[in-house]
């Protein structure tokens, strides 16, 4: 007789309808990167600019020598530009392994065994790292807003600058989506997750330092549209309405982001398949 | 911790799914220019049935093709009734699948493992967790279900990957090799489970392996495989009882010379080293070994030693997979 005889029994209880598997992966995905301690201190310094934020618009409010350093649309502009460098470090920092550790551990097969396709297993992976980056780019930036209007305590800032509300929302979500996407897609490409950090990080400095070498030899900026990081730069001063820092049209820096989370969304669809055929 | 409790469970006998649970027509499967499926058809019935065939006959491409991992380029395929190709979701719900080779969900301890399948699954988390510890005792690591996975041995590793696929209750199991890298007794145990889920817990499974005796220990039907096509299929029992019947022989006197004898009455004959002969008397009269007995006599030998043997499956897969 064996010694597990009682160990099974039929499973009477509810079962969720389908397509709700990728929420039980994202809630556990952020579960797993909220218990680490680095990535705690991480988040404490991509903070860390609100917190200084937050006291110039206190002490702007509070004492009238200090009104220079009162908030204009600009300075959203450039908090977000700022949070750029956050918005690097968190999407290393939760999203190289998203994809590539469940490639080393043959996960894929696991995932894909459950009701759930593989839309579904993408998005629940996207929305880790979407969730963490917006937690550093358009939560702070609309908590400082918030702040402004607590402080002064009126909402005429606000309603003399209510363009900020979408422009603060555009330009985060292109940000983040641009960021998380290439990412993912990156991630997908390999079984190991410190070379998709290398390879993303490489990816952003070697795109930058062409676009300044051709800026270089030929004096003109009209290369931005090769350097992502640039690209979005052109797009964010279009979306808060300020000159556009380079010369390239707009339209061709909003269709490098385009074609770029395109490109990585069809890696991804490539990429993410319960059999790889080798041939 | 119940692990042992009634609670509002099903009762073990309630059925399941009783019609064929696997259905192929003219499923022809590619990788590449590699045509790994050659228009299979085949029908799978409820209950446990072996699929068999040596390495590189499709086995786990078909398993595959049937969680809708792979498209075709031809053919159709039901499962438990449904249509792989239009309700792949609906049949994933209700199948679990142990794959063949090693994989976990990295950075988990067991418990958290199969819970976080069952949640996958649909199962709310208070279940998932229950099911989680009741399933991880059953398959034998209650003791080890707090340790990551990554620690695990291949033994180890197989239990869990079968207890990923048992948490759901599933109504019908795809198990891809499950024995492989096992020790005996590790092996022995995994088959008494595989065993005790068809025939004791009346999950319906399909267990794909090279091991003919783990499929003749836990199946009752089989299906053969060999590159790419089904070599034969039926219930194990009329497979082995193929009308006639291979004695085991030992004579004393002129041994070719009877061979030739007996091939000349029409029986096949297969010689071993230690002077033992294989015949295998075909049609009625192999109900009897007095045919052996009445030969002998004819041609003044010494019958020291006869003895029916029990076809075993690997004969029927020889001469199938032999046959093409
Ligand atoms: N991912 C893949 N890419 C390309 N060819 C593959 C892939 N998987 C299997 N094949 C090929 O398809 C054929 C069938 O392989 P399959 O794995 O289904 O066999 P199997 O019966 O499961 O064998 P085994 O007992 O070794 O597991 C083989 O010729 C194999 O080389
Ligand atoms: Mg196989």
């Amino acid at each position: 007789m064996p010694i597990h005889d009682q160990g099974y029994r039929r499973y009477g209880g509810t079962r969720a309808g389908i397509g709700r598997s990728w929420q039980v992966m994202t809630r556990a995905g952020v579960m797993s990167i909220i218990a680490k301690r680095q990535f705690l201190a991480l988040m404490l310094f991509a903070w860390a600019p609100f917190v200084v934020r937050a006291v110039q618009i206190y002490v702007s409010a509070t004492f009238q020598q200090a009104s220079f350093l009162a908030p204009k649309g600009d300075t959203f502009r450039e908090f977000l530009d700022q949070q750029g460098a956050f918005v690097f470090f968190v999407t290393i920092y939760v999203g190289a392994g998203l994809i590539a550790n469940d490639r080393r551990a043959n996960a894929l097969q696991l995932y894909l065994s459950k009701p759930m396709t593989s839309a579904e297993y993408i998005a629940g992976k996207l929305a880790i790292l979407f969730l963490f980056l917006v937690s550093v780019t358009f939560l702070p930036a609309m908590m400082l807003l918030l702040t402004q209007a607590i402080f002064a305590g009126s909402l005429t800032f606000v309603s003399n600058n209510l363009y900020l509300l979408p422009a603060i929302t555009l330009f985060s979500l292109a940000q983040v989506l641009l960021a998380s996407t290439t990412m993912l897609a990156l991630s997908s490409l390999s079984k190991s997750s410190r070379f998709v950090a290398v390879m993303y990080a490489g990816l952003f400095f070697f795109t930058t330092a062409l676009f300044n070498a051709l800026r270089g030899i030929t004096g003109k900026t009209s290369f931005a549209w090769l350097s992502p990081t640039a690209a979005l730069e052109q797009l964010g001063d279009v979306i808060f309405r300020l000159p556009p820092r380079y010369q390239v049209p707009p339209s061709v820096a909003g269709l490098t982001v385009l074609v770029l989370i395109a490109a990585s969304l069809y890696v991804l669809s490539r990429r993410v398949r319960g059999v790889e055929i080798v041939t | 911790m119940t692990h042992t409790g009634e609670g509002q469970a099903h009762p073990l006998d309630a059925p399941r799914f009783a019609g064929p649970v696997v259905q192929c027509q003219n499923l022809s499967v590619r990788y590449g220019k590699n045509l790994a499926l050659k228009d299979v058809t085949a029908v799978f019935p409820a209950g446990a049935v072996g699929l068999l065939g040596p390495n590189g006959a499709g086995k786990s491409t078909l398993l595959k093709s049937l969680l809708g991992f792979i498209v075709p380029e031809k053919g159709t395929m039901k499962v438990i009734d449904m249509d792989v190709a239009t309700s792949p979701l609906e049949i994933r719900e209700r199948i679990g699948y142990m794959p063949e080779s090693d994989s976990h969900i990295p950075g988990m301890n067991a418990v958290s493992f199969v819970a976080y399948c069952a949640q996958l699954s649909g199962l709310p988390a208070t279940d998932a967790m229950q099911r989680a510890h009741e399933v991880l005792y059953y398959v034998g690591l209650g003791e080890a279900r707090y340790r990551n996975i990554e620690t695990y041995s291949t033994g180890m590793k197989q239990r869990i990957k079968l207890a990923q696929a048992i948490v759901h209750d599933p109504d019908l199991l795809f198990l891809d090799e499950p024995t492989n890298g096992m020790d005996p007794k590790g092996r022995d145990e995994m088959l008494e489970l595989i065993h005790d889920l068809a025939h004791n817990k009346n999950v319906n499974l399909i267990l794909s392996s090279h091991l003919l005796p783990d499929v003749e220990f836990t199946c009752d039907h089989v299906v053969v495989m060999d590159k790419g096509t089904v070599a034969t299929y039926g219930p194990i029992k009329a497979l082995k009882g193929t009308t006639g019947r291979v004695y085991e022989m030992r004579i004393k006197g002129d041994e070719a010379q009877f061979i030739s004898v007996l091939r000349g009455e029409g029986f096949d004959v297969k010689d071993s080293d230690e002077d033992v002969m294989r015949v295998f008397v075909p049609g009625a009269a192999g109900d009897n070994p007095k045919v052996l007995f009445e030969l002998a006599a004819r041609e003044r030998v010494q019958v020291r030693h006869v003895r029916p043997s029990v076809p075993t499956l690997e004969d029927v897969f020889a001469r199938a997979v032999g046959e093409k």
